[in-house]
C-alpha cells in the first residue's frame, strides 16, 4: 500500500467520518456490464469466480447454493407451504393388530410457525448471499480486466485482516444476534397475528389484526382501560427508577468525592457491598421482610409504632412507592460506581479555567460537570430507561405485580413485560402477550430514538476525543 | 477580572474565609450524617443474609430481626444433603457456563466495538441503529421463543442444556457493544493513523493497539459476562427444566417455593452467601478496573 494512498484514505476519513464511497461493484452493474460468465453467476453461483481462476472461492459459493437448493427441496417448500394454514391435522389414534392404541401426532402450529419463519429467514439470508456472490463475480471480472489476474485466495484472505476486517470480526457476532435475538423476536411477533391462546394450544390460525383490536376493546380480560393503566404505570416507574437513581447516585458520588470527606474508599465499599449479593437474592429477601407478617412489620409493631401491619404490597400506592424505593436500593450503588469514574475523568484544566474566570460552585456544576456527564451518560441513561421499562426482575420477584384486583389479569405494579410474562407463561395466551410485546417496543423506540438522536454523543462521536 | 474586584476580594478576605470555613464544617457534618444513615440502610439487608445463614431455626417469618441461636449446619447440609436439591452440582453447572460465556462475550463485544468505533464501512450506522432497536424489544418476549428454537434444535434434553445455556447467554452478546465502543471512542484516532502509516493492517491495530489500551474495560466486560449466568434466572428457568442442569439462581429460587421454604430458608441464605463471596471478590477487582476505565483511555 503506497504512502500517499494511505494518507489520502486517512484524510478522507477524518474529513467526514461516515462518507464511505458506494461500491462500484453492484448487482445492477454486474448485469449491465458483466460478461457471460458473470451473468451466468446469477444462476450458478461462483461460475464467474471459477472462470477467473478463483477456484476455492467459486466452489464455496457453489457449495452454499447446492446446500440451499437441497434444503429448499427437502424441507423448505413444505415449511413455506404450511405457513398460510399453520397446520390442520388434529391428533388421531387408531388400534393396530395387537390391540394397542397408536397415536398419530398431527400438526403443531407452533412448530409449523417456527419452521416457516426460520425458512423465510434462511431464504432472506440466501438472497443476501446471492448478491455477495454476483458482486464478487463481477468484481473478479473487472479486476482481471484491469490487472490481468483476479485476486488469489491468499489476497482475499489477506484482505480480511485489513480492508475487510469488519467482515471477519462482525461475522460470528452478527450470526449470533441473528439466530438468538432477531429470529426469536420475529417468531414471537408473528404470534401476535394468530389465535395462539389457551384455547388453541395445538392448532391455531392467522387472525390478522383481531388481537390488536381486542386490546383496545372496552371489555374482556385484556382491555383498553387495563392496558392504559399498565402503560401509564410502566412509564411512571421507568421515569422515577431512572432519574431518581441518577440524581441520588450523583448526589452521593459527589458527596463522597467532596475534598474534605475522609475515608472515600470506605464509603464507596460500603455502598458497593450490596452489589455483591445477587439481585434476585436481595429482592427475594426484601419481599419476605416486607410481607404482612414479615420482619419489618413485626419489629415496628413490637416497638409500638404501628397498630396494624403496613400494607407494603397490598395497597396499590404503597406497593408502587415500595418498588421504586427498593429499586433505588438496588440501583444507586451502580450509579455511584459509574458517576465516580466520570467525575474523576473531567479534565482538570476546565475546572482550573472556570476558577480563574471566577465561576462559583453552581456555575461550575451547571456549565462543566453536568454537560460532561450528560455527554458521557446520555446513552447510559437511555439504556437504563429502556432496561427499566423492561425491568422484569425487580417487579416480578418483589411484588409479582401485586396487589391484583380479583379477576384482573394485571396488578397495580405490573409492568408491560411482567404482564406479558403472566399472560404467556401463566395463562398461555401467547397472541395477546405478543401484542403487548410489540406495544412495549413501540413505546421504547419512540422515546429512545428521539432522545438518542438529539444527544451530543450521537451527533458528535468525537466530541471529547 | 479587573484590579478593582480583586482588591475588594482581598479586603473582604478575612470575614469571608471565616464564613466559608464554618459552612464547610457544617456541610461536612451533614454529609457524614447522611452517609452514615444511608450506609446502615444499605448494609443492613446484606448483614442480615449473613446472620440468617447461620440461623439454627430454619423457618422464615421469625419474631426477632436477627437469629437467636447460631450454627454452621446450614452450610454443611447445603453441600452434603444433595438428594433433594443438589447445590454443589448447580454451582459447578453455573461455573462452567460462566467461564464459556465470559470468553465468548468478550471476544464478540471487542470485535463489534472495534468495528463500530475505529473502522468506517458501509452500513455501519445502520448496524448501530439496529443494535439500538434490538435492545428495545422486551427480552422476556424472546425468552419463550428461544425455548422453542432450542427444542427444534434438540438442545433441551439432558446434559446439552448446559451447552444451550452457554449459547443463549453468549450468542446475542455482540449487540451489547455500546459501552465498549464509547470507551474506544475516547482513544485518539492519531494512534491508529500512526500505526497505519507504519504499515499495520486493521487486524494488527485491533490486536496490538486497541486491545491493550482497552484492558480495564475488558476486565469490566469479562466480569459482567461472567456474572450473567449467576444472576439470571428468567432465561435459565425457561430453558433448564430438570434439576440436573439447574443453575444456582434457579436453585436458590426453588428453595423459596412453597414446598421448600420452611426447611430451606436458612440454607437459602447460606447458598446466597456462597454465591456472594466470589461475586464480591470479582466486584472489588472490577470496581478498580471500572473506575480506571471510566476515567478515560489515554491519559493526557
Amino acid at each position: 500500500m503506497s504512502l500517499s494512498s494511505t494518507i489520502g484514505r486517512l484524510r478522507g476519513r477524518s474529513a467526514s467520518p461516515d462518507d464511505v464511497a458506494p461500491s462500484p461493484y453492484t448487482v445492477r452493474a454486474a448485469f449491465r456490464d458483466g460478461d457471460a460468465a458473470t451473468r451466468l453467476s446469477a444462476v450458478v453461483l461462483g461460475l464467474g469466480n471459477l472462470a477467473r481462476g478463483q477456484v476455492v472461492k467459486g466452489l464455496a459459493f457453489l457449495a452454499v447454493e447446492i446446500g440451499f437448493v437441497v434444503f429448499i427441496v427437502r424441507t423448505g417448500v413444505a415449511n413455506i407451504a404450511m405457513i398460510p394454514s399453520l397446520g390442520w391435522r388434529t391428533q388421531t389414534k387408531h388400534m393396530n393388530e395387537q390391540g394397542y392404541w397408536l397415536y398419530d401426532q398431527g400438526d403443531n402450529s407452533v412448530i409449523v410457525l417456527l419452521y416457516g419463519v426460520a425458512t423465510l429467514f434462511i431464504i432472506a439470508a440466501f438472497v443476501w448471499f446471492w448478491t455477495v456472490a454476483v458482486r464478487s463475480a463481477y468484481k473478479a471480472q473487472k479486476l482481471k480486466e484491469r490487472d490481468g489476474a483476479a485476486p488469489t485466495l491468499v489476497d482475499d484472505l489477506r484482505a480480511f485482516t485489513d480492508l475487510k476486517a469488519h467482515d471477519l470480526l462482525l461475522g460470528l457476532p452478527v450470526a449470533g444476534v441473528l439466530g438468538f435475538t432477531i429470529l426469536p423476536t420475529l417468531f414471537m411477533m408473528s404470534m401476535a397475528f394468530t389465535s395462539y391462546d389457551s384455547d388453541h394450544v395445538q392448532l391455531f390460525d392467522w387472525v390478522g389484526l383481531e388481537n390488536f383490536t381486542s386490546i383496545f376493546g372496552l371489555s374482556g380480560e385484556v382491555n383498553a382501560g387495563l392496558f392504559g393503566q399498565v402503560l401509564a404505570w410502566t412509564l411512571v416507574w421507568a421515569f422515577f427508577a431512572t432519574f431518581l437513581n441518577f440524581f441520588f447516585g450523583t448526589f452521593l458520588a459527589m458527596a463522597i468525592n467532596r475534598k474534605t470527606i475522609r475515608g472515600k474508599g470506605f464509603w464507596r465499599a460500603l455502598f458497593s457491598l450490596s452489589m455483591a449479593v445477587p439481585q434476585f437474592v436481595s429482592l427475594l429477601v426484601m419481599r419476605t421482610m416486607l410481607q404482612q407478617e414479615g420482619i419489618v412489620n413485626r419489629v415496628l409493631s413490637a416497638l409500638g409504632w404501628i397498630d396494624q401491619p403496613l400494607p407494603f404490597f397490598t395497597d396499590p400506592t404503597w406497593a408502587r412507592v415500595t418498588v421504586i424505593v427498593i429499586n433505588l436500593w438496588v440501583g444507586i450503588p451502580f450509579t455511584i460506581m459509574q458517576v465516580t469514574g466520570i467525575l474523576q475523568n473531567i479534565p482538570a484544566e476546565q475546572y482550573e479555567a472556570a476558577r480563574i474566570d471566577g465561576a462559583n460552585w453552581w456555575q461550575t456544576f451547571v456549565r462543566i460537570t453536568m454537560p460532561y456527564m450528560l455527554f458521557v451518560l446520555t446513552p447510559y441513561l437511555i439504556t437504563t430507561f429502556t432496561a427499566n421499562v423492561n425491568n422484569f426482575n425487580v417487579i416480578y420477584l418483589l411484588s409479582g405485580g401485586d396487589p391484583t384486583p380479583v379477576g384482573a389479569s394485571a396488578g397495580s405494579t405490573d409492568l408491560l413485560v411482567t404482564w406479558l410474562y403472566k399472560l404467556t407463561v401463566d395463562r398461555g395466551d401467547y397472541n395477546i402477550g405478543a401484542v403487548i410485546g410489540i406495544f412495549t417496543f413501540v413505546v421504547l423506540a419512540v422515546v429512545s430514538l428521539i432522545t438518542y438522536r438529539s444527544s451530543g454523543s450521537y451527533k458528535n462521536e468525537g466530541g471529547f476525543r | 477580572m479587573s484590579k478593582a474586584t480583586a482588591a475588594v476580594r482581598a479586603a473582604n478576605g478575612g470575614g469571608f474565609l471565616h464564613d466559608q470555613r464554618k459552612r464547610r464544617i457544617a456541610g461536612d457534618a451533614a454529609i457524614y450524617a447522611i452517609l452514615t444513615i444511608l450506609g446502615v440502610i444499605w448494609v443492613l439487608p446484606v448483614v442480615w443474609v449473613v446472620f440468617e445463614s447461620f440461623n439454627k431455626n430454619t423457618t422464615p417469618y421469625q419474631d426477632t430481626f436477627f437469629p437467636t441461636e447460631y450454627t454452621v449446619d446450614n452450610y454443611v447440609q447445603l453441600f452434603t444433603q444433595t438428594d433433594v436439591l443438589d447445590f454443589p452440582r448447580m454451582f459447578m453447572n453455573t461455573l462452567i457456563i460462566a467461564v464459556f460465556v465470559c470468553v465468548i462475550s468478550v471476544f464478540f463485544v471487542l470485535s463489534v466495538a472495534f468495528c463500530m468505533s475505529r473502522l468506517r464501512f458501509r452500513m455501519r450506522k445502520a448496524f448501530m441503529n439496529i443494535a439500538l432497536v434490538l435492545g428495545m424489544f422486551p427480552s422476556i418476549m424472546s425468552v419463550i421463543a428461544v425455548y422453542f428454537i432450542l427444542k427444534a434444535l434438540g438442545l433441551t434434553e439432558g446434559s446439552v442444556v448446559i451447552f444451550a445455556l452457554i449459547l443463549v447467554y453468549a450468542a446475542g452478546s455482540g449487540a451489547g457493544f455500546y459501552v465498549m465502543k464509547g470507551y474506544m471512542d475516547t482513544i485518539p484516532m492519531s494512534l491508529d493513523e500512526a500505526a497505519y502509516l507504519d504499515g499495520c493492517t486493521r487486524l494488527q491495530v485491533f490486536t496490538k493497539i486497541i486491545i491493550p489500551i482497552c484492558k480495564p474495560m475488558i476486565v469490566y466486560q469479562a466480569l459482567t459476562s461472567f456474572l450473567t449466568p449467576w444472576l439470571d434466572f428468567v432465561m435459565a428457568r425457561s430453558i433448564a427444566r430438570t434439576q440436573d442442569n439447574y443453575t444456582v439462581a434457579l436453585g436458590l429460587y426453588t428453595m423459596l417455593q412453597q414446598q421448600y421454604i420452611n426447611d430451606w430458608y436458612a440454607r437459602f441464605a447460606a447458598g446466597a452467601v456462597c454465591v456472594s463471596i466470589p461475586i464480591a471478590i470479582l466486584f472489588i477487582i472490577m470496581q478498580r478496573f471500572y473506575q480506571e476505565s471510566m476515567s478515560g483511555s489515554v491519559k493526557g
